[in-house]
């Protein structure tokens, strides 16, 4: 209560112009180019551009492949989010350092990695498609995976400090009330850190939706099975600029309601 | 249901190691200050601290093997810990679900412990909608849902604000003794002790200082801890006849008793006088006022010299003798008002 009060009797300081006017510049610059997709939208044609076929394929396939690939990151990322933030194993500083890397690696460089992997000549590829007739590069599956690869490390980072802020005491607690360890697990430790997967999830699903570079050359840029949104837009942008911008503002639209879903959770700040 | 325990625990600056005996049906408080290890030595018999030597037998069957979901207890932690998700019934069915019951099962179980701690009306309710009080009363019920044959209470009561730990309290005194397994409950409120205990196990620095019924220990300390705790002026002398050496002082008291010993009094029988009086006092001695406080209704002003001591005295007293800190006083206790016994 001190800190409150006391924060209001002191005069509101001017801030200097040597950071007013970076700030602002800043602001523009973050600013504009969304304000300019904004007045250079064609917005008489823009129900027809929507209704188009190929329009709607890429959205469809788009929300899918992102809605797949973050089941995926869930039903994998939540348990190694806990491995790494519940457990203590040699060598578990470097895992992590390892879980983070998609974050930094540019994604055309994960693309590579992954055809050189699951690729028809890769290392794991080669024995999918003789011991199961399974080939993921430029297919839907790859896309799936492409975006998986991307945007996973946005969950497990997100829900490792979920699962570290938890008070443990309450799992202390079902322990003592006969609960297993996977029952603490699933009845106790996911309940409590349920916002965090949550946040995890949505930005993970934000991530795979605007996935480009992993995406293009993993699965490549076939129509109606691996063109999402983000390589219709890139593609349009060659042929029919008007069309990109309708793409651009779909996605533009996809991102605000996100933001939005998000506002109390950790992109507001406190 | 008996339990006989040995708990060593060994950390880098502090060791704890006591041993611990608790008949069925019988209430054992742990007491002792911060830090002393009663804390330590509960967790330990859950089995949330492992042993670094020792044993946990309950019934015949040693315990300390067993992880802490399969040992047949129940707890109550200090701040409760009732799942901030789960209704109070879903908290309080969380046990018998783990034990295998139905849900339907368990929601009964856990229907018919709400309504004997007096919560039925409040089954429905998450843990942030229930008053300290309330909460406190959940967290027994999940504890006693498992129907466990070892209860351990940590700091049940401390949560609470003075009113509701009136109520609370005597409660609780209630369901200890409808359980008929062993409780052990830490507290390092002496009345919370005196009120729900029929023993009282005294920890100081990671070991056994005292222990007895709650009426043998307040009547005579052993240490200064507890000695402090029910409110007396403790010593330690040398005693020969009807008289105690403490060091330059000799303390006449009622008891004759020969050899290494205690004395006790109270502070309210500390007689305060501004100069050396004459007549019958034999225990008299020239103190320094170190400090005066409120003590409830009264006035403890704390004297420094031959002994520390306390002295309690009345408003009007301190008006007319007309004390302050630094000076120096006579200070006297009546024979009849000690009372010694053997150290």
């Amino acid at each position: 209560m001190g800190a409150a009060t006391e924060h209001h009797r002191t005069a509101p300081a001017r801030p200097p112009w040597v950071l007013l006017v970076p700030a602002l510049a800043g602001l523009a610059f973050l600013v504009l180019p969304l304000a300019g997709l904004l007045v250079r939208a064609p917005w008489s044609t823009l129900p027809a551009r929507l209704a188009e076929p190929y329009v709607l394929e890429a959205l469809r396939l788009s929300l899918v492949t992102a809605t797949i690939a973050t089941a995926m990151s869930l039903l994998l990322g939540v348990p190694l989010a806990w491995l790494l933030a519940r457990t203590d194993f040699p060598g578990r500083r470097l895992v992590r350092a390892l879980v983070t890397v998609p974050l930094v690696l540019p994604p055309v460089v994960g693309g590579v990695a992954l055809l050189l992997v699951l690729g028809r000549r890769g290392l794991v590829g080669q024995w999918l498609e003789s011991a199961f007739g399974i080939t993921l590069p430029f297919t839907t599956a790859g896309v799936v995976v492409a975006e998986a690869f991307v945007a996973m490390p946005f969950l497990v980072i997100s829900v490792e400090g979920a699962l570290r802020a938890a008070d443990r005491r309450y799992e202390e607690a079902a322990a003592t009330l006969g609960a297993s360890r996977w029952t603490v697990f699933r009845r106790v430790t996911l309940p409590m850190v349920m916002p965090g997967v949550v946040a995890g999830a949505v930005l993970c699903w934000a991530r795979a939706l605007g996935e480009f570079g992993a995406t293009i050359t993993f699965a490549g840029n076939f129509p109606g099975t691996t063109r999402t949104m983000p390589l219709a837009v890139y593609l349009a942008l060659e042929t029919e600029p008007e069309a990109a911008i309708v793409l651009s503002l779909v996605l533009l639209a996809v991102s605000v309601v996100i933001l939005a879903s998000l506002r109390d959770r950790w992109v507001s700040a406190p | 249901m008996t339990l006989h325990a040995r708990l060593v625990v060994t950390r880098p600056a502090f060791t704890l190691d006591l041993d611990l005996d608790v008949a069925a049906g019988e209430v054992v408080a742990l007491l002792g200050p911060n830090g002393a290890g009663k804390t330590t030595a509960l967790r330990a018999l859950a089995g949330l601290v492992p042993l670094s030597e020792g044993e946990i037998v309950l019934d015949g069957h040693p315990m300390h093997t067993l992880a802490p979901e399969q040992r047949p207890i129940g707890m109550v932690f200090q701040d409760y810990l009732l799942f901030p998700h789960l209704s109070a019934l879903d908290n309080v069915a969380f046990g018998p679900r783990c034990q295998g019951a139905s849900k339907a099962e368990a929601r009964r179980t856990a229907a018919a412990l709400l309504e004997r701690v007096g919560l039925a009306d409040r089954a429905a309710a998450r843990p942030r909608q229930l008053s300290g009080g309330q909460a406190q009363r959940v967290a027994l019920a999940r504890a006693l849902a498992v129907r466990p044959d070892l209860l351990l209470l940590d700091e049940p009561l401390a949560a609470l604000d003075a009113h509701t730990r009136l109520g609370v309290r005597s409660e609780l005194r209630r369901h200890l003794a409808d359980f008929g397994g062993a409780t052990v409950l830490v507290t390092h409120d002496p009345l919370d002790a005196m009120v729900l205990a029929d023993r009282l196990v005294v920890i100081e620095d990671g070991a056994i200082v005292q222990q007895g019924a709650p009426a043998e220990v307040a009547r005579h300390p052993r240490t200064d801890y507890v000695a402090r705790l029910v409110g007396l002026n403790l010593y330690r002398g040398l005693a020969d006849g009807p008289r105690v050496k403490v060091g330059e002082l000799l303390i006449s008291t009622s008891e004759r008793l020969e050899g290494a010993a205690f004395v006790a009094f109270p502070p309210a029988a500390v007689a305060l006088y501004r100069s050396r009086p004459d007549g019958s006092p034999r225990n008299l001695w020239e103190a320094r006022i170190d400090g005066i406080e409120r003590h409830g209704d009264n006035v403890r002003v704390h004297l420094e010299g031959p002994v520390t001591a306390f002295a309690d005295i009345t408003p009007a007293a301190l008006a007319e003798l007309d004390l302050a800190p630094g000076q120096t006083i006579w200070a006297s206790v009546k024979a009849t008002e000690t009372h010694a016994y053997p150290a």
